[in-house]
């Protein structure tokens, strides 16, 4: 083993001992990351997909807040028994304006990238409040809290532009009428509601989410978990073998 | 004149830190600038009163202050830690631990699972590595630590870190990145700490008297490094605003997945393996007085094992929107990744070669050779894990987590135990440790703990793969989420239960410790012997 007799030159000389540890170290992350940004089929091309709701958007930061995603994936595999379970499996296009992204690593509780619509707002309130009281079985903690806790809304521009610095296609008219959108989302009469449709999509689910009149966080964490896995528009949709 | 500049410094620090808790955007961001206040404050008056002083005189032997104080916080937050977990895994079993209603959700699992994480990992494994590193490199290169107080700094800063991420979890302040939830201005903090701690590590390795480099020191400049790299990429975002903790990542979904785990797995394959595999190759040998095993071993799987841990990221993200190429590849090197670990381990067992029989009669010892017997058997499981079909099982189930804890149990654990016993007679000038017994029983309360902790969750991860897949005869599923919730009770409770044993092993070792710091049983002080100058 003639060529580990050199090594002492390595071990004699701490910079080259760091240089070349640094270029070792370097080498995978460069070759696994770097390519996705370049890739074109590393997202998926498909319909549907919008940025956030402010609303949403508010309702997300309490679920990061909350340390939701230590117990919950939002990562259906293609498994029969994850798509029998929780439905289509997940596309990277789907978490395209997730900063962060949600996936989650462990399933204490189900996964959620399709909870939307699954159950009603009332049922959710119910849960988030009281978990046994609508699953005996559940050993979720207790976020009666966020019913009684105001939802800030004061910093919502900044909110969105930051999110618009890191590539979310918020435009500036959807910024500006950021408040606005917000709480038109609470009440699909309101006079807001025309702008909330045409920023975002008309699709967009709009009523008192936690069903009190008071503005809190359960309403924009049930928007949030209402929206999950619904934007996408799957009849469109048409798997690449190559990806 | 120094003095002078450091009070106008942290004077500064004190007026900005008030001028954001005035300006602050919500709760931990306030409480973090408070903390800054205090900390900074307190150093400013202290160093008001320092003006005019003369000059310390300057110290030359071994600096061992800033060790005695890394073991001491590796002994604290090993503790902490390890009761957040005994509590949050007992909150698994019993929800209303949670105590949602009484404390407003602070103290909710979501919550408390990264003051944990963050605890063992950072708080006590850090410590253990800051600490043993300085030790490891001053003996290593018979040289003082580099860079006078910045050790200090270094370890202070470190503890300020700590403190800063706790508050700000429980006050609801993350990014939500696994191991890596402190908000933005704690990671810029963090970052000129961990440069500081690499100018004292290298700057000592550049002032040595031995002309090689000792293979500790290699992993330790290694897990240094690497960790500054990942640190910095894994925590790119954007604030929100100064004057919050919000800040949103620079990139997204898959992008920002694959950064993650990149990342994720290598606070792993540095901090927990290959910084503390240099742990191994200093205490180990010093412990059963033996010269490491195999030097070409040391090289090969040095070289290896830093160059592939850093691609084993992908097989967390198995069967995921992760594009498949990038799977594949992360599995493959997952696998080869079993190679150089077992290099480690084998250098590491074979050590003992010729002192075998010091096991009967060195619970120290002893201790050392199960964290390495660990090591070999958590980085099978590991490799094996990586395995896209056993992966398609195991993913998401509490077989992560007893994968976890028998490589963060039973190889850091240990190991770390190992080098306190063999540090604290030595850093506080004793002949030995107050008592072997003690030693004896916290051997056996952790490795029957790691045992049971882990069994239960093999068992329990693996029941509850095979029931969500589980479909009958007409194809239709077996099992309702909730059904495996109920199955996994008396799991949860075993497992937690074998996380009592680890705790009530470390709090005997922790009076075990202080008892011998404190000279109990023994005469006088061996001082004159143990501080050999090194300059």
């Amino acid at each position: 083993m003639g060529i580990l007799d050199k090594h002492g030159v390595i071990e004699r000389n701490a910079t080259l001992l760091m240089v070349l540890s640094l270029v070792v170290v370097s080498i995978g992350g460069l070759v696994e990351i770097v390519p996705l940004f370049y890739l074109q089929n590393t997202i998926e091309d498909v319909e549907g997909m919008r940025p956030y709701t402010p609303l949403e958007l508010t309702g997300r930061d309490i679920y990061v807040r909350e340390g939701c995603y230590v117990c919950h994936s939002q990562m259906i595999r293609p498994m029969r028994d994850e798509v029998e379970r929780y439905g289509h499996y997940s596309l990277a296009a789907e978490s395209q304006y997730d900063h962060p992204f949600q996936w989650g690593s462990k399933r204490t509780g189900p996964d959620l990238a399709r909870v939307g619509g699954r159950y009603s707002d009332e049922w959710h309130v119910d849960h988030l409040s009281a978990p046994r009281s609508v699953v005996p079985e559940s050993i979720m903690p207790q976020y009666a809290f966020l019913k009684r806790t105001a939802l800030n809304i004061e910093y919502i521009e900044d909110r969105l532009i930051a999110d618009a610095m890191v590539g979310v296609p918020y435009t500036e008219v959807m910024i500006a009428s950021a408040k606005d959108d917000l709480l038109a989302q609470l009440d699909p009469y309101s006079d807001g509601i025309d702008s909330l449709y045409a920023n975002y999509d008309e699709r967009v689910v709009a009523r008192n989410f936690d069903g009190q009149e008071e503005l809190t966080e359960m309403d924009a964490l049930i928007a949030y978990l209402q929206v999950l896995g619904t934007m996408v528009d799957f009849t469109t949709f048409e798997p690449v073998a190559s990806r | 004149m120094q003095h002078i500049i450091k009070a106008v410094l942290l004077g500064a620090i004190v007026l900005a830190a008030a001028f954001a808790t005035n300006f602050a955007r919500d709760l931990s961001y306030q409480v973090s600038a408070i903390v800054i206040i205090l900390w900074a404050g307190y150093l400013f008056i202290r160093e008001i009163g320092k003006i005019g002083n003369p000059p310390a005189p300057v110290e030359t032997g071994y600096m061992d202050g800033v060790v005695r104080a890394g073991v001491i916080a590796t002994v604290f937050w090993g503790i902490t830690g390890f009761t957040v977990g005994v509590w949050i895994a007992f909150q698994l079993a019993f929800p209303d631990l949670n105590l949602s209603e009484l404390t407003h959700g602070y103290l909710n699992f979501g919550r408390l699972r990264p003051l944990h994480t963050s605890a063992v990992i950072f708080a006590f494994g850090g410590n253990a590595l800051i600490a043993t590193s300085f030790y490891v490199v001053q003996r290593t290169s018979a040289a003082r630590l580099f860079g006078g107080n910045l050790a200090w700094f270094v370890f202070w800063g470190y503890q300020l870190f700590i403190v800063l991420a706790a508050l700000s979890y429980v006050l609801g302040a993350s990014q939500s990145r696994e191991y890596a939830e402190p908000e933005w201005y704690i990671d810029i903090w963090l970052t000129i700490v961990w440069v500081a701690y690499l100018v004292v590590f290298a700057g000592t390795i550049y002032k040595r008297k031995e002309p090689h480099i000792y293979v500790a020191n290699w992993f330790y400049l290694a897990f240094i490094i690497t960790i500054a790299m990942l640190h910095i990429v894994n925590n790119l975002a954007v604030p929100v605003s100064i004057f919050g903790s919000k800040s949103v990542s620079l990139f997204s979904g898959v992008q920002d997945a694959m950064t993650q785990w990149w990342y994720g797995h290598n606070a792993v394959g540095f901090f927990l393996t290959a910084g503390f595999l240099g742990m191994m190759y200093y205490f180990v040998p010093k412990q059963a007085n033996r010269p490491v095993f195999s030097y070409k071993l040391s090289i090969v799987h040095f070289w290896a094992l830093i160059f592939l841990y850093i691609w084993a990221g992908p097989h967390h993200l198995h069967y995921t929107a992760l594009p498949d190429w990038a799977q594949t590849l992360g599995m493959v090197m997952s696998i080869i990744l079993w190679m150089p670990s077992w290099g480690g381990m084998i250098n590491g067992l074979m050590t003992l070669s010729g002192a075998w029989d010091k096991l009967r009669t060195d619970p120290v010892l002893r201790i050392m050779v199960v964290s390495i017997a660990f090591y070999g058997m958590s980085t099978f499981e590991g490799p094996m894990m990586a395995i896209k079909a056993v992966n398609s099982l195991s993913h998401y189930t509490d077989w992560t987590i007893g994968h976890v804890h028998s490589g963060a149990l039973g190889w850091n654990g240990m190991i770390t135990f190992g080098a306190l016993y063999f540090l604290v007679p030595k850093l506080w000038f004793r002949e030995r440790l107050y008592s072997d017994k003690l030693v004896n029983y916290h051997f056996w309360l952790a490795t029957i703990g790691i045992v049971l902790y882990a069994s239960a969750m093999w068992v329990s991860g693996i029941m509850e793969g095979l029931m969500w897949r589980e479909v009958d005869a007409q194809g239709f599923l077996v099992n309702a989420f909730s059904d495996t919730v109920v199955a996994k009770f008396s799991l949860l409770v075993i497992r937690g239960t074998g996380g009592l044993f680890f705790l009530t092993g470390a709090l005997i070792m922790a009076y075990n410790l202080w008892k011998t710091a404190i000279g109990a049983g023994e005469a006088t002080p061996i001082k004159a012997a143990s501080s050999v100058p090194a300059e």
